[in-house]
């Protein structure tokens, strides 16, 4: 038996191999050289199994903790679940005094407001890192990096605010005007009705703004890691910058920037303080965008110092179960789809 | 331009791949990497160019295309004549520059896209063919990189299923697509094993019948077995040129000498 471990042994055998190896007298006799050694490796072996023990511990705690919500949630939320059944995510009623509740303006408000935002965020976002990874001078990409980093930082207060003084007025007074009457989209459900100002639109814009530096960041992060033959294959070829980039640099960063697009989602989706502040908060389904709205997490925000009832109470926790629930499934899809658009390139 | 010129420009040996380099220098920066490059490379033949580590033989090769150009601070001085036509000259169209001048690298770089996407990309770009044409030139690419027997029932499959060898030659499928005149060849099995090196040797040999091939490479028995012509390079200078018989028999220069015996490199 030689007196290094086999790799693959297991922690528990370990010790077993290092005690085995020395002189038959050796594991009490202090004299010895080799028994010398003994207790050094076992103090080792000691130390790597409270590392490793450690380690598991907090690695087992973080899904523990994502159980804990969702049981908490869950069954705090149960009873309005109940109560109300199917009709609860299908419902726009909201009647606190006859205790009639249903959150369907609240899961269209988040998932309308979270498509508005990726359908305005991506393509900048997009641009704006494309910009900054191929074209953009060095000196100009430090400092364009940073300020792109910066707007991630700002607290979601702040652009609830900036929202109300600044962009609400903006889009009240020239904005949706223009779409409604000067594009002539009013013709259509989507923008017609009158203008207030706080809408479903307002929230999407200011949740665009709001994502827009993950995606920039994400997708910037990527695209500066494609390797560079491939990007000097395409110029071998006889590619030019722009087809380079379209036809060899975006495809071979496709999962990250679709990763980068997730992660924005998920933000969106969960956005509560700014989108109080700009969505206008009224419970009624519409398909206009300009109309007022809500999303869940607005929804909870708002409501919960009210909520005086228990079943009242049980429905705001309903509503944060199927936000959710509904975030675990978005994530879930976006990694099936990162890891099928990866596969291909194994 | 006068008469006699435009007459003796007009009926130009269209397109047969001949490069003639005269007192071409290239700098990274301020750092010198080639000094005043002297170099006929004759069409129809394997021209390899062989040196230590840092000789300038790769900046030398990736000149000829002006892929040296996308770093920063990269400028060059002299003239590389293609057919006759200085590829310096203010007005050269890169892109058309480089869709002559085919080039693969030392490490194989397939996109990850299918085997039929990547060859198809070159003639996608360049001269957007028709679906009928596209197959042919696909096929007609891949037949002549000695790749389609192998890959013919699996060209919607991912380049990147394909073996290191294969990937290599899929590469040289790639650039062939594009019809080049010229096509130059940065170590392009040094990461390979002896069979799929073979293979590449052997598709060099079919290949020089119908263009220039510049090879960059750092076996010597390689060079030798494969190559019309070889140039030594040594410390950004050009040493020695010559047949690759009698270079690599009775070389003149001392350097050239040391290196071929393996006395340093």
């Amino acid at each position: 038996m030689t007196p290094l471990p086999v790799p693959t042994t297991g922690p528990s055998q370990e010790p077993r191999s290092f005690r085995h190896p020395g002189p038959p007298t050796g594991s009490a006799d202090a004299s010895s050289g080799t028994v010398r050694r003994a207790p050094v490796i076992q103090g080792t072996v000691i130390a790597d199994r409270v590392y490793r023990l450690t380690l598991v511990f907090f690695a087992l705690c973080i899904p523990a903790l994502l159980l804990l919500i969702f049981v908490v949630v869950g069954s705090a939320g149960w009873p309005a679940l109940h109560h109300f059944g199917f009709s609860f995510l299908t419902s726009s009623a909201w009647d606190p005094v006859n205790g009639l509740f249903g959150a369907a303006p609240a899961i269209v408000g988040t998932v309308l407001t979270s498509v508005i935002a990726l359908v305005v965020a991506t393509p900048l976002a997009l641009g704006g890192a494309i910009f900054l990874s191929e074209f953009s001078p060095s000196w100009l990409r430090q400092p364009l990096s940073f300020l792109v980093d910066l707007l991630a930082a700002v607290p979601s207060v702040v652009y609830g605010v900036w929202g109300m003084f600044f962009f609400l007025p903006l889009l009240r007074t020239s904005v949706m005007p223009f779409l409604r009457d000067t594009l002539h989209l009013g013709a259509t459900p989507f923008f017609s009705g009158p203008i207030y100002g706080p809408s479903v639109l307002a929230a999407g814009l200011i949740l665009a703004i709001m994502v827009l530096p993950y995606i920039a960041a994400v997708s910037r992060e990527v695209l500066v890691a494609v390797p560079r033959s491939q990007r000097e294959a395409a110029l071998a070829l006889g590619a030019t910058r722009w087809e380079t980039i379209a036809g060899a640099v975006i495809p071979y960063a496709r999962t990250g920037i679709i990763g980068g697009v997730i992660l924005g989602l998920g933000r969106a989706l969960g956005e509560t303080m700014a989108v109080t502040m700009l969505i206008g908060n009224r419970h009624e389904l519409s398909a206009s965008l300009l109309a007022p709205g809500y999303t869940m997490a607005s929804l909870i925000a708002n409501e919960f110092t009210e909520a005086t009832t228990d079943l009242h109470k049980a429905t705001l926790m309903a509503v944060g179960f199927v936000l959710f629930v509904m975030t675990l499934v978005v994530n879930a899809i976006a990694r099936l789809l990162v890891r099928r658009v990866s596969e291909v390139r194994v | 331009m006068s008469a006699a010129q435009e007459l003796a420009r007009a009926p130009e040996p269209a397109r047969s791949g001949s490069v003639e380099v005269e007192r071409f220098n290239f700098w990274y920066g301020a750092t010198q990497a080639l000094f005043d490059i002297d170099l006929s490379i004759p069409p129809s033949a394997v021209t390899a160019l062989i040196g230590p580590s840092g000789c300038g033989k790769s900046t030398f090769l990736r000149s000829i295309n002006r892929l040296n150009e996308l770093i920063p601070g990269a400028h060059g001085s002299g003239e590389i004549r293609l057919d006759g036509e200085n590829i310096y000259e203010r007005g050269m169209d890169v892109v058309t520059l480089r869709q002559r001048v085919g080039m693969v690298f030392q490490r194989w770089n397939p996109f990850p896209k299918s085997i039929y996407d990547n060859v198809a990309y070159g003639p996608r770009i360049n001269v957007r063919p028709k679906r009928a044409d596209l197959d042919a030139i696909v096929e007609s690419a891949l037949r002549r990189a000695a790749l389609w027997d192998e890959v013919r029932d699996r060209l919607r499959d991912s380049a990147l299923t394909l073996s290191g060898g294969q990937q290599q030659r899929l590469c040289i499928a790639r650039a062939l697509a594009n019809e080049p005149e010229v096509l130059l060849l940065d170590e392009p099995a040094s990461a390979l094993d002896p069979i799929a090196t073979q293979k590449i040797e052997e598709l060099i040999y079919e290949l020089k019948r119908e263009l220039t091939i510049v090879i960059v490479t750092h076996n010597l028995q390689q060079a030798a077995r494969i190559s019309d012509r070889t140039a030594f390079f040594y410390l950004g200078k050009l040493v020695e040129v010559g047949e690759t018989q009698r270079l690599f028999t009775s070389p003149r220069g001392d350097q050239t000498e040391a290196y071929i015996t393996g006395r340093f490199g």
